[in-house]
């Protein structure tokens, strides 16, 4: 219990720190748009809420996943970077995109309705990573885990690759709502083919999420009944690999998603062609992304 | 545990593995993804050069991806000639 209480404790301050970090950067304050401001702030917080759930969960249940106290310290380590980072980002990026949302009510408040729509629309998307790394977080600390160091390590390394997996995915998801928000605030007839796009968009910048995700899964399911220290950094290496390799790829898809909704905006005519060339330019920045989940599956499967 | 200088030398070879694809692709995501943003940019304001552009971004983006490459490369090596 005392080492589970330490994790806990790292946990939970790695968790809420980095969320209140992503929370500052919220909408910024305009006196006759707070409706808009308060919907977009309480998106942007619920990834605070997750943190702060995962981590009252962890201070107040016992953590028992069934091992020793190393697999306890693991999972709840694991558990809170997972929910801490990925909130982090995901809370940038709801805020840009509340941010954004604002500026547009602000130049054009008769049709505020339509923009806070989309500005939901394009926060839900950008919420799909925290629900994962929740997900995920859940799982490292509620199920039974037997095994020895190595599964420790695998523990770990899931929350260090759903954490920090969609972290990228989470800024890189607001981006294109944001500049959605504000491409219907200036031309709001064209309110569904933007939507369109940032929705198209934006899936392809959740594929880095997805990714993480699923090493997570496997990370948290292989089987480590060993100590061998080779084992043990093959499983903390896949972690890492996959975690940190998403960070660019999600944020980096996100750009020309939200230059194409902007484009849209500035030029409806090449709607279809600046949605294949965004289409490709993501399909290319994604490739490391995929080269990291590909080492990532060597070292989990192949070592 | 076995900790043996063997056994510690493949340890840290998928370790540094992990590094770097993972740091490794960062620069890569980011850099591309710009590129492709700014492409649909010039698009939507000169549609008429929509072939052009995007043969840029693309040898562009060719350029970006060299140091992910260079990452795979490193982590493959270090998979399967040290950590083998």
């Amino acid at each position: 219990m005392g080492f589970g209480a330490i994790g806990a404790g790292i946990g939970e301050g790695y968790a809420a720190g980095q969320t209140a970090l992503g929370i500052s950067r919220q909408p910024r304050v305009s006196g006759q748009l707070v409706k808009t401001m308060l919907i977009g702030q309480a998106i942007t917080e619920t990834s605070g809420i997750f943190a702060l759930v995962i981590a009252i969960l962890m201070i107040s249940t016992g953590v028992r996943t069934g091992g020793n106290a190393v697999l306890d310290i693991a999972a709840v380590l694991g558990a809170g970077i997972a929910v801490g980072v990925c909130g982090f980002g995901v809370a940038i990026g709801d805020g840009y995109c509340a941010g954004r949302a604002c500026d547009g009510v602000a130049r054009r408040p008769s049709i505020g309705g339509q923009i806070t729509g989309t500005m939901l629309v394009g926060q839900a998307v950008t919420e799909t990573p925290v629900v994962f790394a929740l997900v995920v977080a859940f799982i490292l600390l509620y199920s039974g885990f037997s095994g020895g160091l190595e599964k420790a390590a695998a523990l770990l390394g899931a929350g260090i690759a759903m954490g920090f997996g969609g972290f990228g995915s989470g800024i890189g998801g607001g981006l294109p709502g944001g500049a959605a928000s504000d491409s219907v605030s200036r031309r709001e007839e064209l309110r569904s083919k933007i939507i369109g796009t940032m929705l198209i968009g934006q899936a392809v910048t959740q594929t880095s999420a997805i990714f993480a995700l699923v090493v997570a899964f496997l990370l948290t399911f292989a089987s480590g009944e060993g100590n061998s220290i080779v084992r043990i950094a093959a499983f903390l290496g896949a972690g890492i690999a996959m975690g940190m390799g998403a960070i660019g790829p999600g944020l980096g898809t996100g750009v020309p998603a939200a230059a194409a909704c902007t484009s849209l905006r500035v030029n409806p005519r090449v709607g279809p062609v600046t949605t294949r060339v965004m289409l490709l330019g993501q399909a290319v920045a994604q490739s490391t992304a995929i080269y990291s989940l590909i080492i990532a599956l060597l070292m989990v499967y192949v070592v | 545990m076995d900790i043996t200088s063997e056994a510690v030398i493949k340890a840290a070879a998928l370790l540094g593995a992990g590094i770097a694809m993972g740091f490794g692709a960062i620069g890569p995501g980011v850099g591309e993804g710009y590129a492709a943003g700014r492409a649909c940019e010039g698009i939507s304001r000169a549609p008429k050069e929509a072939g052009l552009l995007t043969r840029t971004m693309l040898i562009g983006q060719a350029v970006s991806e060299s140091t992910g490459i260079y990452s795979l490369v490193i982590a493959l090596l270090l998979i399967f000639v040290v950590g083998g």
